[in-house]
């Protein structure tokens, strides 16, 4: 069993997951912040592969790739930090970027080095469930990884049953129809969509995304799902305060 | 036969193309796949697609005998007059058919793209015939240089939105377009104007573009006895009016296809918009084709003096044609499509938008024999970039 399936299992609820840009602020901080993360509690990491191009993402995480970008950030120095950080955190990583980037570099090579830095598990929104049957399945379960899919508002009770089977490890519920950033309440809208999705009683666990920004959001939707990922307010916490008080972002999230 | 330039089911041509789109978008792109042809063929859209083209854009557009140019390359080189289209340019021929597309899908927001302001002023206006919400996204770049568009669409009532990041130009519009229509996903209705993006787009536009090549085919009848001409020459920026001049002719092996694309300052002078030459294999906007980027995939930023050739990518069916040998890809400088436009300006009377002017400067690197005939597309007139070519001008 995966690292992260392990931690999903054993906790169930009010899992907290983080996700920051590698590369930013500093081309060096993404050791320290995968760190900081994971000795205050977090349980599982999202280290976002910075895009010139990142069509799910608003204005924070757009900011945080550019400036990761013009920092120097690449795959080759992504895998070469997470080597380091290897063995130092109990926390399983989880890999969030888009498909043009694993295309370029190479798909086999991709999950090699996947492999080399233990990561089992990656997000990439561009790639479609039938892409991923007809092409990555295979290969994806040759290096031992699994990738997690998403659903919306939208997506049809059919379609996520299918999802659910596709899955391995944990669905992405996003909170709304939007793309990333960071926003106010959680509304009754909300709250009825998660609460159908529950009512489905699906084998994968069911984390939220999207939106989620502080304790309050949190805690609403943890109240619904197996757990939450802060992004963007996380990524605006290191834009405006640096690396040097990350324990206090998170303690502001889970007590 | 089996068509060989036609897509799959799933909307690949060869390798290219497919659907390469967030789950948010899924029900969108599915709600168009299992919708649009039906739509299209059906005759209640027929007959009003086919009216609004002859009475409201003016069609069909005339193919006319360039005597300066036939003179000049000592062949026959006609010029299908897409620039006298209602509001320009060939992109009117793809909006009137999405906007009646979404009608009968009962969007009532519609979202577009720009580069040049030729696809925004299009959207514009057939928004304003239809009465449906429009807003534009543009890059600020693009804002900046092709002013007059700015104004023609607001003129129409469209709201035009700067697109500030990444280079500021047609791709990050196309990426704020995307980002909106996540945000949007029922109401709105994303009318893309190129042969790009996710599958069914390129094919759908390819489909109402060609309207081009089959006028071409019976005009060049009833003029020359023949409709096939030798060459059929047409810029490429995401590849719509090359598509639809291409269309008909696709098939047909005997007929040679040349698609020009921006060479900007030199292809090897990193700064150009060469796609074929300078791509390789990627996704870009939900699409599976040949676009622009570094050693680990980021999106290199194009440049044209052209905003509408100012794209990273070209659609799937081109990235086809070229990799099949099927379509020749040749390019044109800055410089050598401003000589372009100046030249046919001067020996026809007819100022060419400095997107067409690079397919007029193609004639002069083509191999081209006695009697040859060749029909370029002209796709546009030149009013948005008098500016540009006044500056050049006086330099
Ligand atoms: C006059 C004209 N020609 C060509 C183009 C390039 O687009 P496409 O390659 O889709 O025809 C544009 C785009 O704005 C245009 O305005």
């Amino acid at each position: 069993m995966s690292l992260l399936n392990t931690v999903l299992n054993t906790k169930q609820d009010k899992l907290c997951s983080v996700f920051f840009s590698a590369g930013f602020p500093g081309l060096n901080d993404t050791k320290k912040i995968i760190q900081d993360l994971d000795a205050n509690g977090v349980d599982f990491i999202e280290v976002g592969l910075p895009y010139s191009d990142p069509m799910a993402d608003g204005e924070t995480i757009q900011y945080s790739s550019a400036v990761a970008l013009k920092n120097g950030i690449n795959l080759d120095i992504i895998f070469e930090q997470l080597k380091e950080v290897k063995g130092t955190v109990k926390a399983p990583l989880v890999l969030m970027g888009y498909l043009n980037q694993v295309l370029k570099y190479g798909e086999i090579k991709f999950c090699e080095l996947c492999q080399e830095c233990g990561i089992e598990t990656v997000i990439l929104p561009d790639l479609p469930m039938i892409e991923y049957e007809n092409h990555y399945k295979a290969l994806f379960a040759k290096y031992g990884i699994s990738n997690v899919f998403l659903i919306t508002p939208q997506t049809s009770k059919e379609r996520i049953l299918k999802i659910d089977e596709m899955s391995d490890s944990f669905i992405y519920v996003v909170a709304s129809s939007s793309i990333t950033g960071a926003k106010g309440e959680i509304s009754q809208g909300q709250v009825d969509y998660f609460n159908r999705i529950k009512a489905m009683n699906l084998k994968s666990k069911l984390i939220v995304g999207f939106g989620i920004s502080n304790k309050s959001t949190f805690d609403t939707a943890c109240e619904y799902m197996n757990g939450a990922i802060i992004g963007s307010a996380f990524v605006n916490h290191l834009k405006n305060e640096g690396v040097d008080t990350i324990d206090q972002f998170v303690k502001g999230i889970i007590d | 036969m089996e068509p060989k330039f036609q897509p799959t089911k799933e909307g690949y041509y060869g390798q290219f193309g497919g659907a390469f789109i967030p789950e948010l978008l899924f029900p969108n792109i599915k709600e168009l796949e299992d919708n649009y042809l039906e739509i299209i063929y059906s005759d209640a859209f027929q007959k009003e697609y086919k009216y609004l083209l002859d009475q409201y854009v003016g069609r069909p557009t005339p193919l006319y005998l360039s005597k300066g140019l036939s003179k000049k390359h000592n062949a026959s080189v006609y010029l299908k007059r897409e620039d006298l289209c209602h509001t320009g340019a060939h992109k009117v021929n793809n909006t009137i058919g999405q906007i009646l597309l979404a009608k009968h899908l009962g969007k009532k927001r519609i979202i577009a793209e720009t580069g040049a302001g030729q696809h925004g002023v299009a959207t514009a206006t057939v928004c304003a015939l239809m009465d449906l919400e429009c807003i534009v996204f543009m890059g600020e770049v693009d804002i900046e240089r092709q002013a007059p568009n700015v104004a023609r669409m607001k003129m129409l009532g469209a709201s035009v939105v700067p697109a500030k990041s990444g280079s500021k130009t047609l791709k990050d519009a196309t990426n704020e377009a995307i980002r909106d229509w996540i945000g949007n996903p029922e109401e709105t209705y994303y009318l893309i104007g190129s042969v790009v993006g996710p599958h069914p787009y390129p094919d759908m536009v390819a489909r109402l573009q060609a309207v081009i090549s089959e006028e071409i085919k019976e005009q060049l009848l009833a003029q020359t006895g023949n409709e096939n001409p030798d060459t059929v020459v047409a810029c490429v920026g995401g590849g719509s009016n090359a598509a639809g001049a291409f269309y008909h002719y696709l098939e047909n092996e005997d007929v040679e296809l040349v698609a020009v694309e921006a060479a900007g300052l030199g292809v090897n002078s990193g700064e150009s918009a060469a796609t074929s030459q300078l791509g390789e294999v990627g996704v870009i906007h939900g699409s599976k084709t040949i676009l622009m980027q570094d050693e680990f995939g980021q999106i290199v930023e194009p440049y044209s003096i052209s905003a509408g050739l100012d794209y990273p990518g070209v659609g799937p069916l081109h990235a086809y044609l070229y990799e099949s040998k099927r379509a020749t890809f040749l390019n044109a400088t800055d410089q050598e499509a401003l000589d372009a436009a100046y030249e046919l300006s001067r020996v026809e009377g007819i100022i060419p938008a400095l997107e067409t002017a690079h397919a007029l400067a193609a004639l002069d690197k083509m191999d081209i024999k006695e009697g040859q005939v060749i029909v370029v597309n002209l796709s546009g007139r030149g009013d948005k970039d008098l500016q540009t070519y006044i500056d050049n001008l006086k330099a």
